[in-house]
């Protein structure tokens, strides 16, 4: 890292961070009402607060050993950044060095980079709504983010430390030249290949595919995918890790691409079952957001128009998909984000352009050739491995100690009373009795 | 005195209760039901799963009246609520064998 006596802090830049960050924390509790709204009145308040836990959880593990284990550079290591339990409190003077020094401190740069570790596992609870042990979410949470996470952030997102013209510690997907602008291979196929091992491990709700198991407030959903789709210009935009052209241009890319998402995955629904759905719209802006996300300083905008539309129309033909295999990924996590995050990754190779950045390749319709395209598919495949493996072993050992499956009667009761002592809603008035 | 007991169309609350104000009659209990007959039910989409919603909600009004008064009673609701269009409900009626008015303790046709 470089001691800010070196470099001039670039006030701009650290102004557009320091909100980015922001932005992106409230993508967490936007998530938690996207799913809230999609489960039961039963289960709502577990379902969000699997995400409030991992707010709590990993922000804690981020100041201790996170940041360290991800963005450190000391043990120069292609695989994992530094073991560290310093707690951050070294380097309050220093710039951000990520393959070349920003500057911008680099605290903010480990804020803004927290809050992705936040919302990476918190994505994985919509595949195990209404039937998950709260403490074995949190152990699951805090163990899954310090071997699948920050390992993976290291891989993609961690350029080196760059003193002179040497780089150590290069991230090893990083230096292979795999482009992932912000979070398509680290956050949302980490994210979907996670939830698809969970979904394995503790089975289906009970009824499922025989009771209805409707979403109890599409309000709720549509609140939550606002405030995600609103998150997610820091999310993306935030990524440039500056106030420059690049952030411009990815802000418009991610804009373009949710609202074509939002269109792709109405007109399936309107050919196929012959209406749109509010939460198809509230899936559609998802799905584009996803897969942007790699991509967005990338492409051109018509190309994120193209990326979006088409993540509309693949994420709503594969979320039915689980009725034919026979998995509950209950809210979607494969069928959107896992989804969602391949063809993004992919499509990099085919629409990415030096033309709007230089740091970019040309890919497959720019004359790059299939270079690009190979190196995406490899990146996306070491990544879903890996994160299915390690969640799947992580999730069996879970099970097998501490239980990760609620009781039978506890689930069909409702998750809310039994691990939280609360109901979300007063549902009649005769329930309004009681004393203390 | 009879119970009379109807299940109609929510959005037709309002105008079952304002006719029978109009004819008079300013008590009734209405609750929030909901259930099948001949309107069957209907389907909903939520990301491509099919749901059969076959549990409509309906209101249910009832009222007490005196044997007398029936039949004028049973007019005004079933014209009140009827759109012509199948689940528009049904209305049918009791025989009580007493009725007691909490505040006062009269009882029978006094406490209607």
């Amino acid at each position: 890292m470089a001691l800010m006596t070196e470099t001039v802090l670039n006030s701009g830049d650290t102004a557009w961070m320091l909100a980015s960050t922001a932005l992106v924390l409230l993508m967490t509790p936007g998530l938690a009402f996207f799913y809230g709204g999609m489960v039961r009145t039963k289960s709502v308040l577990n379902m969000m607060m699997m995400s409030f836990i991992t707010i709590g959880i990993v922000s804690i593990l981020w100041v201790i050993y996170g940041f360290e284990l991800a963005f450190g550079y000391k043990a120069d290591s292609p695989w994992y950044g530094n073991i560290s339990f310093s707690g951050l409190g070294g380097m309050v003077d220093e710039f951000t060095n990520n393959g070349g020094i920003y500057p911008i401190p680099v605290l903010v740069f480990a804020a803004f980079q927290l809050m992705f570790a936040i919302i990476t596992p918190a994505l994985i609870s919509g595949a195990i709504a209404d039937r998950a042990k709260f403490v074995s979410w949190a152990v699951f949470v805090a163990i899954w983010s310090t071997i699948v996470y920050f390992p993976v952030a290291h891989w993609v997102f961690a350029f080196g430390n760059k003193v002179g013209d040497t780089v150590t510690g290069t991230g090893f997907l990083a230096g292979k030249g795999l482009e992932d602008f912000a979070g398509g291979t680290a956050v949302h196929i980490n994210a979907g290949a996670a939830g698809l091992a969970l979904a394995i491990v503790l089975g289906k709700r009970v009824g499922w595919r025989k009771e209805s198991m409707r979403p109890h407030s599409l309000p709720l959903v549509l609140l939550g995918s606002g405030l995600l789709w609103f998150g997610w210009f820091g999310f993306n935009a935030g990524s440039a890790l500056a106030a420059n052209g690049i952030a411009g241009l990815v802000l418009m890319n991610t804009q373009v691409a949710a609202a074509a998402g939002v269109l792709g995955w109405l007109f399936v629904e309107r050919v196929r079952n012959g209406h749109a759905t509010s939460l198809g719209a509230a899936s559609g802006a998802i799905s584009g957001l996803v897969a942007i996300t790699p991509a967005c300083a990338f492409v051109a905008p018509w190309a994120a128009v193209v990326i979006g539309l088409f993540a509309g129309i693949f994420c709503a033909l594969a979320v039915s998909l689980k009725y034919r295999f026979g998995f509950d990924d209950s809210l979607d996590v494969v069928g959107v984000h896992l989804v969602a995050g391949v063809w993004g990754s992919l499509a990099i190779g085919l629409f990415g352009t030096q033309a709007v950045n230089s740091i970019g390749v040309n890919g497959l319709l720019y004359g790059g050739g299939t270079r690009l395209l190979i190196m995406q598919a490899w990146g996306v495949g070491i990544v879903a491995a890996y994160s299915f493996v390690v969640t799947l072993i992580l999730g069996f050992a879970i099970e097998k100690t501490i239980g990760f499956r609620v009781d039978l009667d506890k689930e069909i009761e409702g998750i809310d009373l039994n691990e939280h002592a609360e109901s979300a809603y007063e549902l009649s008035s005769s329930s309004r009795g009681g004393s203390f | 005195m009879k119970l009379i007991t109807a299940i109609v169309k929510p959005f037709k609350l309002d105008a079952v209760k304002d006719a029978l104000n109009t004819h008079g009659i300013a008590g009734m209990t209405v609750s929030e039901v909901s259930g099948m007959g001949q309107q069957k039910g209907h389907t909903e989409v939520y990301r491509g799963a099919e749901y059969t919603v076959n549990l409509i909600p309906k209101v249910r009004i009832e009222l007490l009246v005196n044997d007398e008064e029936v039949d004028a009673v049973l007019d005004v609701i079933v014209k009140a609520a009827s759109t012509g269009s199948i689940g528009d409900g049904k209305v049918w009626t009791t025989p009580v064998e007493q009725v007691v008015r909490v505040r006062t303790g009269e009882k029978g046709s006094q406490a209607i």
